[in-house]
């Protein structure tokens, strides 16, 4: 997974960011989480109000710094499809059978 | 409405901390707790009310809607308008400049809407109809949203786009939709009602503070003490206040209970309308923030025009509004 919080450096963005990281390590996932600061590249997300929060270049939520219980639910949901492209894309290795 | 919370007011201080209703300290106390608890009630209702409208009209909706189709000045109206409506963050300012003029939005109408967001939002209506009454709420919001239209609409009409930051104009972002998933209506009462108590929580020491030195100058100082100094006979009352204010910054909702009791104690309403403004819409630090969008010469022109309309907002709150 791909994280990317959003936000000017302000305050909130830096709250996000922890409540990401708490959330990521309650759950026991591995991510890369990035921090844009950089307004150009802010932008090119269309987003208006910060901190916003972008998981592999989808945007969940902006303006808001967001509790660990929802970026928790989020994050669960963002990891079971990629678990299921994995599985589409053919086998996950998880049973040694040729076709899961 | 609010009897209840005069009552338990009452009982605290006179018969549980056995302060006699006569004793400054008392009265101080007991107008802390009463504006306290109503100030609470109300933000949370307002807060899980603008929840609700958020959720449906995010600012990127709004937007959207003002880049639709052309306006014909229209347009500066509904700016200031959702500025009213758009909880203003400093830190926030930049994106939506950007967003706004990158959506197309002229460059007036999006002043418009970053002069009134600051000055008006769901928490600063809601002390002022309860430190004020609804007669001088209503005047300010207009106030406000004037403030935004007028300065916008100068700006829009100085043809000042090229003291825009240049690179603004070459930023093109995509559009990509939120992810929204579907909610049940009991899980969306839940989310508006945490945030409802987000958005109170944050602002609820400014609240204390200001309502706390409300308090203090509600009791303590003499009616009629500040009359020796600024008084509406001092015709550059208005403009001086303004000034003073502009390097000053406070949010909206710690100003207004100090302002409140300062009129109390006979500061002319508009002389402290002008004050407040100038301290929530134009300040240092705002203007520092602006400054990597803008260009010096487009800076002046937002504090100047904006600061001279304040204080005609001033002299007018002083001669109509009693």
């Amino acid at each position: 997974m791909n994280i990317k919080i959003l936000g000017s450096g302000c305050q909130n963005c830096q709250k996000l960011e922890n409540n990401v990281k708490k959330a990521l390590e309650e759950l026991d996932l591995k991510a890369n989480v990035e921090k844009i600061t950089d307004i150009v590249e802010i932008m090119k997300y269309d987003v208006m109000s910060m901190p916003a929060l972008v998981i592999d270049e989808k945007l969940f939520f902006s303006g808001k710094v967001g509790e660990i219980k929802e970026i928790k639910e989020i994050l669960q949901g963002q990891d079971l499809e990629e678990k299921e492209l994995e599985t589409k894309n053919g086998g996950c290795g998880c049973c040694g059978c040729d076709h899961c | 409405m609010f009897y209840p919370l005069q009552l338990l007011a009452d009982y605290l201080v006179y018969d549980i901390f056995k302060i006699l209703p006569t004793n400054h300290l008392g009265l101080a106390i007991n107008f802390f707790i009463y504006d306290s608890l109503k100030i609470i009630i109300l933000l949370l209702v307002i807060n899980f009310f603008m929840a609700i409208v958020r959720y449906y009209l995010p600012v990127e909706k709004l937007r959207n809607f003002l880049a639709s189709r052309k306006w014909f000045g229209f347009d500066y109206f509904l700016g200031s308008f959702f500025g009213t409506i758009t909880p203003f963050c400093s830190c926030s300012s930049i994106p939506l400049f950007i967003g706004f003029l990158e959506a197309g939005i002229p460059l007036g109408v999006t002043m418009s809407f970053l002069i009134t967001s600051p000055l008006v939002n769901q928490m600063a209506v809601v002390l002022f109809a309860g430190l004020f009454g609804w007669k001088i709420t209503i005047f300010y919001v207009i106030s406000a949203i004037l403030l935004g239209v007028v300065g916008g609409f100068i700006i829009g009409n100085l043809k000042l786009e090229k003291y825009v930051a240049d690179y603004v104009w070459q930023i093109k972002s995509r559009k990509i939709k939120i992810e929204q998933k579907k909610e049940t209506w009991q899980k969306l009462l839940k989310i508006f009602w945490q945030e409802s108590w987000v958005f109170t929580k944050k602002i609820i020491w400014y609240v204390f503070i200001g309502i706390g030195a409300g308090a203090i100058i509600h009791s303590f100082v003499p009616v009629g003490f500040f009359e020796h100094y600024i008084t509406s006979k001092n015709f550059f009352a208005v403009p001086i206040a303004t000034i003073l204010a502009v390097p000053l910054y406070a949010n909206i909702v710690g100003v207004i209970p100090i302002i409140e009791s300062l009129v109390e104690k006979g500061i002319p309403i508009g002389t402290a309308m002008a004050f407040m403004m100038a301290t929530v819409g134009l300040s240092l630090p705002e203007a520092l923030i602006l400054k990597r969008v803008m260009k010096i010469k487009l800076l002046v022109y937002f504090f100047g025009i904006t600061t001279i309309n304040i204080i005609i907002i001033g002299y007018l709150f002083n001669i109509f509004v009693k």
